[in-house]
Order: structure tokens, then sequence, then C-alpha cells
């Protein structure tokens, strides 16, 4: 990896991180963690018709899983639940401004991805239920 | 160079270094291999990596039962190993030096025959709040079994283990386990003083000696140890290899721990008789190059002086003590002495993630390890999730630490600290 790898942006999100924090009353969570290098990140998400109405996101860790993590909730706000499971390591890695990354590294970087997908997974899996409950 | 430190061992750390071909390759980058994570794994000498294989090209034969020439010179070649371990620990007999995978096997072989014969319900095994995870985890395991229970000496505020409640903790104490030398605050634990208090509360005492071996000169009868534990990888020798050292009538009042070939002595389809010892605790097909290596390790080290090794490391601690404190924001770990820690120094820098500086120095060829080094408890307890850790050994050089120093402060601009 080259130190441009550290762009300032990365580090303004690492020390300033958008959309930190808990919601009231999400409708999902979800947490995770990097027990290898104690990286962790918990999503708090508020969904409505299908799409990601709001994003929180809490952590501690490096500063490419929380930067990287800071970045997803910028993008995935007000994105389909669908197409966030869509999303992969290569959007991930072009939000960070990385070609490569050394793959311990890339666990760091996936963590938040990690969290928000599970979280998304969850609120489809719900919304199945009540669709089958109230069709 | 820096005033004060001496620089007396540095024409002979040119000439370790020669020995060592891993040191003159480069990074993908170009850099020079900068390596300063000699505490997770040593690198190997020429007559180490010769060894092997040597033994693979030469005279590869399983040992102990062929009765050819290169079965015999396989054989010998692995006991003669042993014999130099023997005389390199200065155990009292080549029998009380038992072949393993590592220092984790080592432990584990006390506890699950050992420990699980003495230890019961409510019997103390007192550890350091310094172990490794390695030197916890079974002894967990075993307190959950049998009702027994851990104890801990506690620390100063230099990481060093406090003796003062050291009496009353021996008080019901079958078994001290502790490690010599932390790997992550470079503590020398004073066996001197513990071992001969656990004896006389009648307590056996196994050491890990996984960070001390490899970088002193280690003398099992003289500091009376029952159990030591070593790793070979490092000190040197290859991975998988591995030396736990017992007491004579302790290994064989003990029941064997793996059961197979190569430790028995006569089985039945109904019962088995054990072989003698070492062999009795070696089960199946040993890592037979691997304990070659070990023993070209051990004679490269006879041929450095372990005192010398000793002398070179205090003076590379220090001058890196030195050094790390005048990088801003940058906080070391552990005794603030060379004299008192091991080759070892972990740190952290302002809100720079360890991870995040691994990273960066890693850019530049400096190899250093950002974790928790399985020592979690040890960070919790000193309220930190992770540090950096800069390890020496034998070829390390002051100039290695500048590199480091460098590095770090090219870190430091990065993140603007
Ligand atoms: C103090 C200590 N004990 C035990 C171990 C375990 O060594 P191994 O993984 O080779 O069994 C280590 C290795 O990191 C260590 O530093």
């Amino acid at each position: 990896m080259d130190e441009l790898f550290y762009r300032e942006y990365i580090l303004e999100h690492y020390r300033s991180p958008h959309n930190y924090g808990h919601l009231e009353n999400p409708d999902i969570s979800a947490e995770d963690d990097n027990p290898l290098c104690g990286d962790r990140i918990r999503v708090d998400l508020k969904v409505e018709d299908g799409r990601i109405a709001d994003v929180r996101f809490e952590g501690k860790g490096c500063a490419i899983s929380q930067a990287s993590a800071s970045m997803l909730t910028d993008v995935v706000k007000g994105m389909t639940l669908h197409d966030t499971l869509r999303l992969g390591k290569d959007e991930i890695m072009e939000n960070l401004g990385a070609e490569t990354l050394a793959a311990a590294r890339i666990k760091c970087a996936t963590l938040g991805l990690k969290v928000l997908k599970a979280a998304a997974m969850r609120a489809l899996e719900r919304a199945a239920e009540a669709e089958e409950q109230h069709p | 160079m820096i005033a004060g430190i001496p620089h007396a061992t540095g024409d002979k750390v040119e000439r370790v270094r020669a020995d060592f071909p891993i040191l003159a390759t480069r990074t993908s980058k170009g850099k020079p291999l900068v390596y300063l994570d000699s505490a997770a794994t040593s690198q190997k000498p020429r007559s180490v990596i010769d060894a092997i294989s040597h033994y693979y090209e030469d005279y590869n034969a399983n040992i102990h039962r062929g009765v050819y020439e290169i079965a015999e010179r396989a054989t010998d070649a692995y006991e003669a190993a042993r014999k130099r371990a023997a005389v390199f620990f200065n155990a009292a007999s080549t029998d009380e030096i038992i072949f393993t995978r590592n220092a984790t096997e080592s432990i584990n072989l006390v506890c699950y025959t050992w420990g699980f014969e003495h230890l019961g319900a409510g019997d103390g095994i007192l550890l350091t709040r310094l172990e490794h995870h390695s030197n916890i985890v079974p002894w967990q395991l075993l307190a959950a079994k049998t009702g027994a229970e851990l104890r801990f000496l506690e620390l100063d505020e230099q990481g060093r283990v406090a003796l003062d409640d050291l009496e009353q903790k021996l008080q019901g104490t079958k078994l001290v386990a502790i490690t010599q030398v932390s790997n992550t605050l470079g503590t020398i634990v004073p066996l001197e003083q513990i071992v001969p208090a656990a004896h006389a509360a009648g307590a056996t005492v196994l050491v890990d000696g996984a960070q001390a071996a490899p970088h002193m000169s280690v003398d099992v009868q003289a500091l009376d140890v029952d159990f030591y534990a070593v790793s070979g990888h490092k000190m040197l020798a290859p991975t998988g290899i591995g030396i736990l050292y017992g007491k004579r009538a302790l290994l064989e009042a003990m029941p064997p721990f793996l059961a197979g070939g190569d430790m028995i002595r006569r089985v039945t389809y109904d019962r088995t008789t054990y072989n003698e010892l070492p062999w009795k605790f070696e089960a199946g097909t040993s890592n037979i190059a691997g304990g070659i290596g070990l023993g070209a390790a051990v004679e490269y080290l006879e041929g450095l002086d372990m005192a010398w090794v000793r002398e070179h490391e205090v003076a590379l601690t220090a001058y890196a003590l030195e050094r790390l404190a005048e990088v801003p924001h940058l906080t070391v770990y552990g005794p603030k002495r060379a004299e008192e820690r091991g080759g070892v120094a972990a740190f952290t820098m302002g809100d720079a993630h360890p991870h995040d500086l691994a990273s960066i120095l890693d850019a530049e060829g400096v190899c250093i390890r950002a974790g928790h080094h399985c020592t979690m408890p040890l960070h919790e307890r000193l309220g930190l999730t992770a540090t950096a850790r800069a390890s020496f050994y034998v070829y390390t050089t002051f100039a290695d630490v500048d590199a480091l120093i460098e590095a770090l402060e090219k870190a430091a601009r990065i993140f603007k600290l």
C-alpha cells in the first residue's frame, strides 16, 4: 500500500465520521467485530418502502474500517435494500480511492459493509415475513 | 550514532546478518527489509536452512526404527539435536527434553497430563497478568473441568510483576504457571524470587520460556523450574518444533499425552506399556527435519554466545526506547529500563490505530506487529484494544531502529499528529 492511500479525506472521515451515532427508533440494528484487530461497527437503519431512509453507525478501530463505514453510510442513504446487497469490495475500494490493500486490511475496509448487509438482509426477511402474515 | 550507546556489538551484527539470506532481499517496492517482528517468529540462518535441506536431500528416513544406514543417520541427527538442546538449557539429562510442536503444545502437554492428575477443586493456579493466551486458555479449560481456580500476580505502573502479595497468593496454589519474558511489555519476570517461594509453598512451577529462551542464557537447573516451554521458531529454528523440559521425576510419574506409535514399549490388543523418557511423550512420527533444524539453531546461538545476544539486545532496546521517546504523541508500554526488559517495545501513537501504523510502515519495508499479540486480557487491563510492537533479535541493527523511527515520523505526518 502506498502512503497516498491515507488520503486526507480518509483521515477526515476517521476523525469526523459522517452519520455517526444512534437512531432514535431504528427499524433494524446490526453489529459485528473483527476480533483480530478489535475493529467493531454497529449500524442502525430506518427503512421506508424498501429503501434506507436513514442510517447511523458507531464503532471503533483503525482509520480504514471507520472511514470506510463512514463513506458507506453516505452512499447508501436512499438506496434500496436490494441494491445495498449488491455492493461489494470493489465499491468499497473505490470509495477509499485504493487500488490494492493487504488481504488482512481488506477485512477492515469491508467490515462496515458486512454489518450493513446483515442489517439489510434482516430488514428484507422481516418484510417478507410481514408479507406472509398480511398478504 | 547517538552518544552513550555502546556499539561494540556493531561489527558482529554485520557478520551475523550475512548469515541470514532473507535480510538481503527487498520488498516489492524495492525497499530493504527491516524485520522488526522477531517476537512473532525469528528469521533463519543459512546453517539452519542447510541442515534441513541436507536431511531431505541426503538421509531422509524415519527414525527409531529403520536398520539401514540413512535411517540410523536420521536417528542420530535427531537425537544429537536433543542432546544439544539439553546442554544449551543445562538439563540434567537428554531424557528431560521432549520435542513438541511449539510452546503452546508444551504447555498443553503439562496441562492435560500433570495438570489433570494433580489439580482439583479449589486448588490455585497462579499466573501473572502478562500471560500469552497459550498460558491462560489451557488453565481456564482445566479450571472449568476440575474446579481449580486461577489467580494472578498483579503489575505495577511499569508493567513489572508485583511481588508484595506473592506469599499470600501462594497459599493454596498448587501450580505456578508464568512467563519469563512478556511478549507485549517485554517485562522480565523475577523467577529467582518466585520459584523458590513457590517451591517453599509446595507448588510446582511451569515457565513459559517462548520469549526468553531465544534471547538470554537459560539454565533450567539453576532456575530450578519444574517445566519449561520453548518454541523453536522464535529461536532461529523452523516452525513446528518446540521443547518441553521437565524434571525427570515429574515426567516419569506423568501419564502419556498423545498415544500411538513411538511412545510404546509393548502393545497387545488389551494393554500397552509405555516407552521410556523422552519418547513416552513423542507419539507418532516426529518433525524430524524440524528437530534437526533446531539442533542447528542451537549450535548457531552457542556460536554467538548467549551473553552477547543479551548484551546486544539490551543495547538495542535502550537505543530504541531513547529514540521512541523522541517521537511526539508516542507512548511506549512496559518497564522503563532496558535491563528490565526483553527486546520488544509495544507502543501507540496518538489516535493513529496500530493497524494503520503497521500498514504505513509496511510501505517503507518496516515489518512490525499490530494488534493484541495474543495478550487480549493484558491489553484490556492497560485500557487498550491494540498496540504496535517492534521486536529485536541477533540480526537487528541500530539502523533498523532508525528506519523504524523515520517511518513512524512519516506516519505522524500522514496522520497530522
Ligand atoms: C510469551 C509467549 N508464550 C507462548 C507463545 C506461543 O508460541 P507458539 O505459538 O509458538 O506456541 C508465544 C508466541 O507468540 C509467546 O510470545
